[in-house]
Order: C-alpha cells, then structure tokens, then sequence
C-alpha cells in the first residue's frame, strides 16, 4: 500500500544554485538534478528526515517538513500505528526501529529541581576554588587493613578512574562505523574517561586505546577472545540492554562486512543476532560463576560490570548482581538507544532508568551493600543536568551513548538499521563511513564533555558541594515537581516546597 | 608559510569547496546572488579518479613556480611565498595552465588565466575552501615539506 | 504547629569554643561559660550546650548516661528498657540552678549503667556496640526520652538558651574537667525542643560543630547502612557517626579520620610524595561517601583528648591559641582572650587540616 510520504522536501528554487551537494550526499537518493529542466528534484518517499542535505546546503535553500497529509485524524488509531498496521500487512514481519523510545512517556529528569545555597551556607564559585569531578568505580573495602608497621594497607580491588562521572556507553563496531569507534576511543583517551566496545570484539587498531576501553562479553560472544578480554580497563558482561530488555544484540547482515566481520568473528553478510539469555547463564549463580570466569582468565586485575537492562523487578535484580562479585553495575533505562530493535519491545518494554535508579541505590543501602558495587546508570541521560540529578540520586556515574551520537552528527533520524546513515555513524557503506572524520569527531566529543563537566561543575558550586562524592546519593539536593507521592517515595526525594 | 592541503581520505567529494571558492572570488555578499544560474569558476577543483576517489585541487604555491617562470607578461609573481596574479597584466596566453604540473591554474571564463590566492585578495581573508569543508579535508596548516613545481 | 527537630532538617549557625589541658588539669566550667560570652551574637538562644571530660572519676568505670525524659511515664518506660541490658549503678537528678532564661525544662537525669556481662555474652558484642544500640533504641523507638550523653567518665550539658545560660543552669562550676567544649546555636527556626541542642554524644565522642554541610545526605545516607539512625538530622549527629564509624569501627587515626571527613584536594594528593600520595588517594577511594563539604567547624571530643578540623576551603572561622599546657580553640579570637586574656600565640588553622590536642598518657 502507497501512503503519502511522512516527509516533505520544501525547495526554494529561487535559493537554489545547483550545486548538487544535496543529491551528492543523499545515502537514501532523495534529491537529483535534471538536466533538462535544470531543476533539482526530489523522491519524498525515500526521505528519513536526517537534515544531512538541509545541514550542506550551502544557501539554505532546503527545508525538510512533516508532511500535513495525514489519515484522518483518531486519537486511538494515530497515523503511525495505523501505518504500522499497513506495513505488517504487507510483509508478515516484525517492526524494527532504531535508537531510544520516542514516545511521550515521562522523563522524570525533568520533573526535578536541583538546589542551591543562599545565606546559611555558601555557593562556592568553580571558576576560583577547586571543583573536584574525579570518580572511582569498583567494589570498597568493608575494612581497612594494616601492614605490620601500622600503614594502611591501600591494595584496593580493581577500580576505573574517571576525571568525571561519565563514560560512553556501549555501540559495537559493526553497529556504528570503524571512525565512529575511532572518534569515542580518542575522546576517552584524551578525557580521562572509558568508552565501550559493545558486543562487535574489538578492532586491531584500536588495542592502542584498551587504557580507556570497556570490553563486552555479550550473549552472542561476538569477537570474545583472551586478547580482547585483556586488552581493555574493564570488562563488562551485557545482561540486557534498555532499547530492548529481553533479547539479544541485533546486527543486520548488510552491516557485517569486511572488518566488522572479522572482528566480530562471523561469517561476512551474516545476521548477527545474539541470544536473548546467555546459554550459560540461566540464574543468579551462574552469573557469579561468569563473573568469576573472566576474573580468572583476566588474573583478578580488571574489574567485572554487569550491565543490566531496567526492568520491573529491578532492585531485586541489583542486589543479586551486587552479590556476584561484579565490581559495577550498569542499569540501562528504557529510553536507551539501540542500532535496531524490533519496534514492539522499543517502544513498550522497561521502566523508566530514574526510577530503577533510585529503587536499585535504596535497595543496595538498605541491605547494606552498596559498598560492594559502583552504580552506572544510562538510558537518556541528556545534558549536565541530568547528570548532576542522577549522581544525587544514588549513581556513581553515567553511561552516555546518544548524546555521544549526536556530538558526532548524528540527527536522531531513527533509521540506523537501514545501515545508510548519511553521517558516518551507524554505517558501514565506505563512502558514508568517511564523511565522520575522527579529528573532528573525537574533538566534538570532548568538547561536549568538557562543557558537561563546567557546568556540572557549575550546579555543584551552587549546591556548595566542592567534590563529586558529596552528591553522590545527597537527595536532599533534589525536589520533585508535578509527582505523585508514590513517585516522590520511589525517588526517594520531598517535592518542591516542602 | 602557511598552505592549503587536501586529505583526500576525508574528501566527500560534495564539491562545496568550489561554490565556496567562486562566492568568495565573486565580490558579492549574498550566494543565491553570486551564484545562481551561472556556471562557476571556482579555483579550487575537486577531481576524481577512476576509483571514485576525489580530492581538490588548488594551487600549491611551489617553492620554485614553474607558472611564474613561464608567464610571458609577468602578471604571475610571488609575494611572501603567495604566487599572485595581476589580472591586469595577464594576456590570456594561458602558457602557466598547460605548465602548471598540477592543473591549478585555470581560465576564469573570460579568457584570463586565475588562480587560487589563499583568499588574501577577497574579504574572506582566510581560504573560503577550508571553512567551508563539511569533513576537514582541506586544511591551512603549516608543514615541513613544501612542493617544488619541477 | 512547627515541625521538632528530626522531622524536619533545620540549618543553623554556630558559635564553638573549648580549652584542654594536656597535663590533664582539671578545670571548673566558669571559664569555658565565660568564653561564650562575647559571642553572644553567634547564637540566637534556641540552643547551647557543653561536653565535659573527667568529670566523673568515682564512677569511671560506668557509662553515664543523660536523659531527657517528657514525662514520668516516658522515664519508668525507658528504666525498664536500660534494666533488660544493665546494671543501673547509679539513678539521680542532674541538679540544676532556675533561672528566667531557661523554660519549658524536661526531667533531667542522670543514670550510671555497668552492662550485664551475660547479655554481652549472648549478643557476642563488646559494651560499647550494646551501648550505641540500645542508646539508638531509645532515641529512635520510645518517645518522649533521650539519651544525650552516654560516654564515660564525661558528660554533655544542653538545653534551649543561649550557652552562658545553660551553663550557670547547669551549675558548671561545680564541675571539673580536663577538657571542655561549648556550643551556641543559631537555628533558622524555632524547634524549642532540647535534644536538638548541641554538642552531639555518641560514647565518648562529642562533636559541637559550625556550619552547614552540604553533603549531609550522601553523609547520612551512607553511615545508615552501618546500623546508625539520624534521628536529629542535624550535621552535629551525621558527623557523630562519622566519626565513631571511622575511628571506633574501621580503626583508623584521628589523622587518617580527617583525611577522609575533609579530604585533600586532587591536585594537593597529586604533588605528595609516593607514599602519602598512596594513602589519601586510598581513604578518598575507599570512604568517598564520608567526605564533608560545605563550611563546618567542628570540636570532636574524646576520651583524652579532642581535634578540631575545618572544612577543606574553610568557610567557617576557627581560631586556636596556646599557652603552657592549655590548647584553646574557639569560633573567634575574643573567646581565647576570655579565658587567657594574656595569650600570644594564636593561630587560624588552614582548611582540612586537623588540630589535634591529647592529654599526656595517664594523666586523665
């Protein structure tokens, strides 16, 4: 079934000189010239709406709109759902999408306030005293222990070092291109912070960067080998994911070529769809015994994070994970991106990361373990304040992949599991792929990072806290405004005014 | 001395280092105005190999100018290591296009030759090329090696 | 009406002041009372207090605990409770001068307690463990009683008032002690309610503390999980806790302690050499959630000594003066000159880094 495409391109010929860069750089073969009539012109229907061409024009002559052709209007049965519907009927298949649920669900972030101080203590001015961000994830120790000459004995277990509580979340190569990966490794490296490998095994190129590198064991075991595991700072085992809790990693065939087949270590042009569970994790105790497995193969110097998608019974989960011998969880919120995911778990399985956040720190005090694990929390952690509240409400740090995307050009167009991102990122078309230039691209990322960091920096000051750890789980720093009081008792904090 | 590189590892070929380059040279403030329903001279070309592999080209300000050595009006010199041109002076014999080893020199449409000046003759002040490159493929840098024409 | 403290976290200023003598002289409490008095305007008479070591020599061996009881009831409910754990040595009125100034007075009592050695032996805990939890129990379950000192051989004095008040109330110069330490208070509201005076008690440690700090609920948060309860939510009792879980619990020195409640800078750990650079680096990792910031001033008391640390930027005034064998530290220097009025050397001590007084071993 033909439907009007959801996208408009608006061209204002009298703008337009004829350069082409629009048809030149269109992936998806929207725009091209005819010679004949001298006009550009244009197939709608092929348009994703990334702004690649609006962003190139060189005199603004593009616009791309919503188109206002729509089904007749029904609050129940929306245009997409029923376009949805049309689509299945068509194919017989599952709906896939890309990156994080878009749909009008609370973001609670945005329902808390952060505090400052006003006369009975002091805000204190980042910009002349010290303003300390450096974080330290892993296991503390329960007791201090003496060497025989009465000094501390400071052999800790294994830790990550952070000179600020944000790291870049897990995307595979594979999943997003060989310049995307070069872009974050060069950024962690150069910020002092980690990125992740995701579950595509590692590229040769970029053992160089295992200072930084989070290496992920995931259910498909993609690219898992003694090498890789000891090649990273950390290694993290990928129990689930936001964007799609439930089933495994999903890697389109079109994206498994050439180096990304072989460091994944499957066959070029193959599906890479990894098992929903780990075949051999079926309970808690097995996941100790994983946790312990690659503790041993890696001789105890790394330290273990299970990441963990934020799902109903989630406190419960933590406190079993906290009991593994896991150095750091990493609780991944529903609104989490994803490369593909079938549209049905996207859009409608999870819970909101604020929420699992918040249930997961009480849950872990109140049985007294905290201490056993570091907290990452990600799934939508947007900007510094998003940081900043969820340090407050328990988290020692954040894990950032979508805003780390857009950094590098990504337009949040939701089409990367077409593999033709016409900005470089989720692509392995070697045209597409080099229009992401890693000088720029890991410049772009620490550039955003260290924006971050001053203006967390910034609402620290305000707070008079001078070092990260003081608002780490401090939720008298934070008030709720429009919750329910069952939300204000999930999140453990008072509403505005009180 | 400060040159215009190209790395072509990065070069999209989107072309818009040309319309950059021609708006920059037209001595006009608006684009659409400059550009529009005209064909465009740009000093900056960008080329492309039978393997589809592109890359600009523009003058590379040779140490020892085959150009400057060739022209037989003596409109091309050199400045502070900037090969100039005096359209004034040039006579259309176009002897520096077919000796330039790189084809950066080129015809401007009205039968004078004209080449890329590093945009110190216009109001960009800076290469027009280099801002406008969406991937950093072209760079204004100095560097150690710099390119004898000969 | 108005919420009391501990259903309502209340910031307040402060003004602190003690005097030790490292001979272990004892002292009589006019001199600390004294010192109050020119900073007078520091508090705002809604609470002051004082903590008094050596005081009770013929009963050292026994903890003496201070109640506050609401009314009889409250207090044969509590005796009940201290009989199913102790020995009661000791049961009597602190006695008290009235005075105009200080109203709405609570049963003031003081209990001598000896634990009874076979309930040490079923719990498998040492006295002091049994002590922190049955003062817990009576200051978080019963209502109506509190437990506001329950060290030995010392004891804390608190009322709502301005300190001088509670002094002469108390009758302090009836006492001696080798170390005294007071405290004024300036609350921002109106709790009337004497437990939330200060100095804080837990065992023999005191804290009469200035400031307001802004890592309170990643303190409290924290130090809950190790059995403590912020029943007060008041920094004074978060920083009590802090600083038995550090010193009592893990062992740590009074030195390695303040290295974690104000812990050096990065960039100060960063140029120490190898050795010291290992160790705070260590502390800041292992007891990140005991890190103290916004301005305090704090006077921590103990058995035989005290240390009074500022917050790392020292946004609270904190002076300390020496002279012979006595140590003075106050919120400000006219308090020094109160109680050695010919004293030269006076110092401001810097952000974070302690000052720690200890009566010679034996003397007290």
């Amino acid at each position: 079934m033909n439907f009007y495409p959801e996208f408009e391109v608006e061209r204002n010929d009298s703008r337009c000189i004829r350069c082409r860069v629009c048809e030149r750089q269109c992936a998806n073969e929207v725009h091209w010239f005819d010679a004949d009539g001298k006009v550009m012109l244009s197939d709608e229907s092929k348009c994703v709406n990334c702004q690649r061409c609006v962003t190139l024009c060189p005199t603004r002559a593009l616009k791309i709109v919503k188109s206002d052709c729509r089904l007749r209007e029904n609050a129940n049965y929306s245009d997409q759902t029923i376009k949805e519907i049309y689509r299945q009927a068509e194919t017989g298949g599952v709906l896939l999408s890309s990156m994080g649920n878009p749909n009008p669900l609370p973001v609670y972030w945005d329902k808390i306030l952060i505090n400052a101080s006003q006369v009975t203590n002091p805000p204190i001015d980042p910009l002349r005293e010290p303003m300390e961000t450096r974080v330290f994830l892993g296991k503390k120790p329960k007791h201090i222990r003496r060497n025989a000459d009465g000094t501390l004995d400071t052999k800790l277990a294994p830790q990550l070092t952070l000179s600020m509580p944000v790291m870049f979340s897990a995307m595979s190569y594979g999943s997003i291109s060989y310049n995307a990966h070069a872009s974050l490794a060069r950024a962690a490296t150069a910020l002092g912070i980690y990125y992740n490998t995701g579950e595509g095994g590692l590229h040769e190129d970029f053992y160089q960067y295992g200072k930084n590198t989070i290496v992920q064991v995931a259910s498909g075991r993609f690219g898992v080998h003694k090498d890789y595991l000891e090649a990273g700072a950390a290694i993290e085992i990928k129990m689930g994911q936001g964007a799609k809790p439930g089933i495994g990693g999903h890697l389109p065939g079109t994206k498994a070529v050439g180096d990304v087949s072989k460091t994944r270590m499957i066959p070029e042009g193959s599906d890479a769809i990894s098992p929903a569970p780990h075949h051999d994790i079926y309970s808690i105790e097995d996941l100790r015994q994983l946790v312990y497995s690659l503790k041993e193969a890696t001789e105890y110097r790394l330290p273990v994070i299970v990441k963990v998608a934020a799902v109903h019974n989630i406190a419960a989960i933590a406190s079993g994970i906290a009991r593994s011998g896991a150095d750091i969880i990493a609780i991944d919120g529903f609104r989490g991106g994803t490369g593909a995911a079938p549209t049905r778990i996207r859009d409608n399985v999870g819970i909101p990361i604020e929420l699992a956040l918040a249930a997961v720190d009480k849950r872990l005090r109140d049985e007294g373990i905290r201490n056993n694990v570091s907290i990452v929390c990600g799934g939508s952690i947007r900007s510094a304040a998003d940081v900043v509240k969820a340090i407050a409400l328990g988290a020692d740090a954040c894990y950032i992949a979508t805003a780390a995307c857009l950094a590098m050009g990504c337009h949040l167009c939701r089409s990367c599991h077409t593999g033709k991102c016409n900005w470089g990122i989720a692509t392995q078309r070697p045209d597409l792929v080099k229009r992401l230039n890693p000088d720029i691209g890991s410049e772009r990322l620490i550039n955003l990072m260290n924006a971050w960091r001053h203006e967390i920096k910034e609402l620290m000051g305000g707070m008079g806290i001078n070092s990260i750890e003081a608002l780490r789980g401090n939720r008298l720093m934070l008030r709720g405004v429009g919750l329910t009081g069952k939300e204000l008792e999930i999140l453990g904090i008072s509403h505005a005014g009180e | 001395m400060k040159r215009i590189y190209v790395k072509e590892e990065w070069c999209l070929g989107c072309h818009l280092c040309e319309y950059n380059c021609a708006f920059a040279n037209s001595g006009l403030t608006d684009m659409v105005k400059a550009l529009r329903d005209k064909p465009i001279y740009p000093r900056i070309q960008v080329e492309t190999d039978e393997n589809g592999v592109t890359y600009a080209v523009s003058c590379r300000h040779c140490t020892d100018p085959i150009c400057v050595k060739s022209c037989i009006a003596g409109a091309l010199s050199k400045k502070d290591g900037v090969i100039e041109i005096d359209h004034s002076k040039c006579v259309g014999c176009l002897t520096c296009v077919l000796v330039c080893p790189y084809g950066a020199v080129v015809e401007d449409g009205s039968g004078v030759a004209q080449k890329c000046e590093l945009c110190m003759k216009n109001s960009c002040g800076a290469p027009a090329c280099v801002k406008g490159c969406p991937n950093g493929a072209i760079v204004y840098e100095e560097r150690q090696a710099v390119p004898a024409s000969d | 009406m108005s919420q009391l403290e501990g259903q309502v976290r209340i910031p307040s200023g402060c003004a602190v002041s003690a005097m030790i003598s490292r001979d272990g002289r004892r002292m009589n409490g006019e001199s600390i009372i004294e010192s109050m008095i020119p900073m007078h305007d520091r508090s705002n008479g809604l609470g002051g207090g004082f903590a008094a070591y050596g005081i009770y020599p013929e009963y050292k061996d026994f903890f003496a605990l201070h109640i506050f009881f609401n009314s009889r009831q409250c207090q044969s409910e509590c005796m009940t409770l201290l009989k199913e754990y102790f020995e009661i040595v000791q049961d009597e009125h602190i006695k008290v001068r009235k005075l105009p100034q200080i109203t709405d007075e609570p049963i003031i009592r003081r209990v001598f307690v000896s634990p009874m050695q076979s309930v040490l032996r079923h719990l498998q805990i040492d006295e002091k463990e049994l002590v922190v939890r049955i003062v817990n129990r009576i200051n978080a379950q019963l209502e109506g009683s509190y437990v506001f000192s329950c060290g030995k051989n010392m004891g804390a004095f608190k009322a709502v008032g301005f300190p001088e008040d509670v002094g002469r109330y108390y009758r302090l110069e009836e006492y001696e002690a080798y170390c005294w330490t007071a405290h004024g208070r300036y609350p921002t509201n109106t709790p009337g309610w004497w437990g939330g005076a200060h100095p804080f008690c837990m065992l023999d440690y005191s804290i009469v503390h200035n400031g307001e700090i802004s890592s309170y609920d990643a303190n409290r948060r924290f130090i809950e999980m190790y059995g403590y309860k912020c029943t007060l939510q008041t920094d004074t009792e978060v920083i009590t806790y802090i600083a038995d879980y550090l010193l009592r619990r893990q062992g740590l020195t009074l030195e390695e302690t303040a290295s974690v409640i104000a812990a050096p800078f990065w960039s100060t750990i960063d140029a120490k050499p190898e050795a010291e650079k290992q160790t705070l680096t260590y502390l800041r990792n292992a007891f990140p959630s005991l890190l103290v910031t916004g301005p305090f001033s704090i006077i921590l008391g103990f058995e035989g000594g005290l240390m009074a640390l500022n917050d790392r930027l020292k946004l609270r005034s904190m002076v300390v003066g020496e002279q012979g064998d006595m140590v003075y530290i106050a919120s400000e220097e006219a308090a020094i000159r109160v109680m050695a009025p010919d004293i030269t050397n006076i110092w401001s001590p810097a952000g974070g880094e302690p000052v720690i007084v200890k009566v010679k071993e034996g003397a007290f």
